[in-house]
């Protein structure tokens, strides 16, 4: 198996060293059939969990620290201990509504091992007393729900999914069910929305999390492609294996997309807490440094929600605690590198321009906000800017996530770092991530902001009477 | 412009029984009659509302909420364009506005002969991959302007472009409205017993037992 090498039928994926859990077989070019998934042990962590008692199953998860990899971070071992007792049905619904900018990993996980994930579903069906599972997949992923499809027949025909699978008492159905572009419906309270049929628009939660209250008002899961794609390695090899990677708090590996202005660019997958930022920007076996020769100005660390992070922090390592603390997230996975030659107004205005058309409407702060965020860095950035628009935008955010942003650099200034997530006046995060990108571009980049400000001021016209 | 053929009406009628309430087949069941039509008609819609149990306005509710469903015809391929944060680092919006040239239409028109929509989209998950574009829901990576030109010299000459990725090789691209070429097939015996959540009171039964054991 070469490592280090472009996957040439797995376009964006790039194998490195290390061990793989959940993205070994993308380097055969027959990683999504049912064929090449069997010869390399496929469905044996499914077979080996239907030996255990559900409740073993469930305590492999949590003992793992298996932490979920849609972007909260929240262990999943806990989150499925969180279904009420005696509330029957319980439903799962796999979240691979992903549309983060900067992020894919599920759909290369859908597209070249649809099997790993189906097999995920069976083990947290067994585990938890799911007696059905929709698997939501964005609805622009063509070729991944043609996967799926052509995955889900294969299976069912096989015996792993339907009626009494494989001869035991356990019976689960598997539904491919896809969305049509929206990014707010990955927001889990949204995807149950959109799953009964209805406009994808969170539901206020808390009082009821969707494991209590979910689906038609039943106990759900909402677990991540990438998550559930983890459970048939842990099967195989136990808890304690998956603890020997990554970090005591962040076990197991994850998949990284690094993107934007570095010679290569691609999806990686490396330990939690092991790698640091600079090992895959710098080196060889990653991004190989920055393209054609220049410097390191800001990266987003973990998706388009999360505030940047600077050159100085480079070292920090991919976990999601420390990345917590210098106040940011690893969110999703994420990186998108940018270079010197980056003009830091425009990369913000089209962050900020990505929630603005995403917002769902619901929330006044969010619906109005993130649009009047958007048109004054549109006028900035051609060159109308006025006067007070930075203290306006500030406010603005400050709105829509009141009191201190998280953004890292305020060591720099000798401030206490504010640890993620912000404040919200709105019932889901979308809001507050589109002040992620100004606050953080304002804090170390203002004097741009300034300079174009002060030339549209200088070069008005004066009207005459 | 229509309601649902015999044939899709079938076929919807098979994607309902596969969910506990039939309103949740709502969005597979529209992106069927934009398979049907390119588009999403007022008369497809009170169709839906009819084989789901809903009103028309409720199906309108939905389906306006999501971008993939377009309310008026389209070209015969969707030209997504991304130019969100990882693409314009590396020419996105140059792309964009090369395809607007070339096609001589701006976002969001079609060209007269009916044949190409473009759209300037939101991140579509291939971002190492940058400049990358859709069409019809199928990627073409990074791209140049060159092999833009090559992608749509092909799709006029009716033929699978090279440089777009399909699920198996050398696979059509579809008009514009069908996504995935193969479905997900259940028989009505392998969904006799999806039913309302609440006709479902217990445990199911592989739990029970091994509690017992227990």
């Amino acid at each position: 198996m070469a490592t280090g090498q472009y996957v040439p039928h797995a376009p964006g994926y790039v194998d490195s060293p290390g061990e793989k859990i959940v993205t070994s077989r993308f380097v055969y070019d027959d990683s999504y059939t049912l064929e090449r998934y069997e010869a390399t042990g496929g469905y044996e962590g499914f077979k080996a969990a239907l030996q255990k008692a559900p409740d073993d199953v469930h305590s492999i998860t949590r003992d793992a620290t298996l932490l979920g990899r849609g972007g909260a971070g929240f262990p999943a071992g806990i989150k499925w201990g969180f279904c009420p007792d005696d509330v029957w049905p319980r439903y799962l619904v796999v979240n691979g509504d992903e549309s983060e900018p900067g992020t894919y990993k599920d759909r290369l996980l859908m597209e070249l091992d649809p099997h790993q994930l189906i097999e995920g579903c069976l083990i947290a069906c067994y585990a938890i007393g799911l007696t059905q599972c929709f698997l939501y997949v964005r609805g622009e992923m063509a070729v991944a729900q043609q996967r799926i499809a052509d995955a889900l027949n294969e299976a069912y025909a096989k015996g792993y999914i339907g009626q009494n699978v494989l001869g035991t008492d356990f019976s689960v159905d598997i539904v491919l069910h896809w969305g049509a572009g929206a990014y707010i419906v990955g927001e889990e309270t949204a995807l149950i929305e959109s799953l009964e049929g209805n406009r994808g628009m969170p539901r206020l939660k808390p009082p009821f999390f969707p494991a209590a209250v979910g689906l038609y008002g039943q106990p759900t899961i909402v677990n991540n492609v990438e998550t559930l794609s983890n459970l048939p390695w842990l099967m195989n090899n136990g808890a304690d294996k998956y603890k020997e990677f990554g970090s005591e708090t962040s076990p197991g590996t994850r998949m990284f997309a690094v993107s934007g202005q570095v010679k290569r660019p691609g999806v990686y997958e490396v330990e939690q807490g092991v790698t640091t930022y600079e090992d895959l920007i710098y080196g060889n076996d990653y991004c190989q440094g920055m393209l054609d020769g220049r410097e390191l100005k800001m990266f987003v660390p973990g998706g388009g929600s999360a505030p940047w992070l600077f050159p100085e922090h480079v070292k920090l390592p991919l976990e999601a605690r420390p990345v917590g603390a210098a106040g940011t997230m690893l969110g999703s996975g994420a990186i998108v590198i940018m270079d010197d030659t980056t003009d830091a107004v425009k990369a913000c205005l089209r962050i900020v321009r990505f929630f603005a058309r995403e917002s769902c409407g619901k929330c006044a702060p969010c619906r109005e906000g993130t649009s009047w965020e958007e048109k004054i860095l549109q006028r900035i950035l051609d060159g109308h800017g006025r006067p007070g628009d930075l203290d306006l935008l500030l406010d603005i955010g400050d709105n829509i996530s009141p009191g201190p942003y998280p953004v890292a650099g305020f060591e720099a200034e000798g401030l206490e770092p504010v640890p993620f997530p912000p404040r919200q006046t709105t019932i889901c995060p979308l809001g507050p991530s589109s002040v992620a990108p100004i606050t953080s571009a304002l804090r170390r980049f203002r004097h741009e902001f300034e300079a174009k400000i002060a030339a549209a001021n200088e070069t008005s016209v004066e009207v005459i009477a | 412009m229509s309601r649902l053929s015999d044939a899709n009406v079938a076929l919807a009628k098979d994607i309902i029984r596969r969910y506990p309430r039939p309103k949740s087949a709502l969005i597979p069941l529209l992106h069927l009659a934009q398979e049907q039509e390119g588009w999403v008609s007022d008369e497809a819609m009170a169709h839906l509302g009819e084989l789901v149990g809903v009103t028309a306005a409720e199906v309108r509710g939905t389906c306006t909420f999501y971008e993939m469903f377009k309310l008026h015809p389209v070209g015969k391929y969707m030209v997504n364009i991304c130019t969100n944060i990882a693409c314009q680092l590396l020419g996105g919006e140059e792309l964009l506005h090369h395809a607007e040239q070339t096609l001589g239409i701006r976002a969001g028109g079609t060209t007269n002969d009916g044949l190409f929509t473009i759209e300037d989209v939101e991140c579509i998950a291939a971002c190492t991959e940058a400049p990358c574009i859709q069409v019809n829901y199928r990627f073409g990576l990074r791209l140049t302007h060159d092999d833009f030109d090559d992608i749509i010299a092909a799709l006029r000459a009716g033929n699978t472009p090279e440089k777009l990725i399909t699920a198996n090789p050398g696979e059509v691209i579809p008009s514009h409205g069908t996504l995935g070429l193969s479905r997900q097939v259940m028989t009505e015996v392998q969904t006799t017993h999806i039913v309302a959540p609440e006709q479902v009171t217990e445990a199911p039964v592989w739990l029970a037992t091994s509690s017992k054991d227990s």
